[in-house]
């Protein structure tokens, strides 16, 4: 099995992702530059976060437009495993692989915390190992991740069980780092393969270094190498 | 064939909310005594050199443009373009 980690200009959470995969996981991953990217060579592929083009015009926009973007459109329609964090899923907002926008939080700065997540289902590429409704606890760090949709866009990500991940309280701190319509944090595309979430469950996977001794990103790995197996 | 100037103007719809304009208004305006200024909408603002035939044919090229490319995502943006006139 291979994996892409696909590199624009300005990602900056990539080499966290490979690790996690081939140092942790012992999966074959590969840090691609977009320009290089083929989706014939990969099994599935990861859009990091960070920036893109300076997230000039929207964060994701210049990106979303790229020939990488094109080849990773194949790769969706065959089916395989797309996972997008943070800048990653403001790309694929952007591209029109998953619906609805992700604009400037709304408190108009950059958040950078943990929040508590639920698991809404598990009937996604990212989260097949994971049991319905568990929490888990991930970072955020963005400035635009303030999900928003139609309110008939809404009704259908409610409908077809598109909503994978929503913040959660877990104190009396604001559980909702953004102000996302639906508390949401994560949601995936209607076949079910490409998901995008906010929080970055690769700065989750190993306990020695999060706060709370969290690994719960790790499981969303574990699900898309589940999830390409088949 | 002439230039001209088209402006591309990016806001937020109803449906989002828009911070920015919220805080220009209540921290700035509003608490400066502008009480005539009822609401702000804060947005994005393009100013394109066209070479066309026409205003209208610069117009038409930008709209395809906006929307080829997606310079604003239809979900949550409205998007005005005015074609200004001959640029000398």
């Amino acid at each position: 099995m291979r994996a892409a980690v696909i590199q624009f200009p300005g990602s900056n959470c990539d080499y966290d992702v490979l690790y996690v995969l081939n140092k942790q996981l012992g999966i074959k991953a590969d840090l691609v530059w977009h320009r290089y990217f083929r989706h014939n060579n990969y099994d599935f592929a990861i859009l990091p976060g960070g920036f893109s083009y300076g997230d000039y015009l929207r964060a994701g926009a210049i990106a979303a437009q790229s020939p990488a973007m094109r080849e990773l459109k194949e790769m969706v329609n065959e089916g395989k495993a797309v996972l997008g964090i943070c800048n990653g899923f403001q790309i694929l907002v952007e591209s029109g692989i998953l619906p609805g926008a992700l604009l400037m939080n709304d408190c108009l700065t950059f958040v950078c915390k943990w929040v508590t997540l639920q698991v809404s289902s598990n009937k996604s590429s990212a989260t097949t190992l994971i049991q319905k409704d568990k929490i888990l606890r991930m970072p955020v760090a963005h400035s635009e991740g303030r999900y928003v949709n139609e309110k008939h866009g809404i009704k259908e990500l409610y409908e077809n069980e598109q909503i994978i991940f929503k913040y959660v309280c877990n104190s009396t701190d604001d559980f909702n780092p953004n102000g996302s319509m639906e508390n949401i944090a994560g949601i995936c595309n209607l076949e079910r393969n490409v998901v995008g979430l906010m929080p970055h469950p690769e700065r989750a996977s190993e306990s020695a270094i999060s706060p709370q001794c969290s690994n719960d990103g790790l499981m969303i790995f574990e699900s898309m190498i589940e999830y390409s197996k088949k | 064939m002439p230039n001209y100037l088209v402006e591309v103007i990016i806001e937020n719809k109803k449906l989002a909310k828009d911070p920015e304009g919220e805080t220009i208004y209540r921290e700035l305006i509003n608490k400066s005594g502008y009480d005539e200024i009822l609401s702000v909408r804060s947005g994005k603002y393009l100013r394109l050199n066209v070479n066309a035939q026409s205003k209208n044919d610069a117009e038409k090229i930008v709209y395809k443009m906006c929307n080829d490319l997606r310079i604003y995502n239809p979900v949550v943006h409205s998007c005005k373009i005015v074609a200004k006139g001959n640029i000398e």
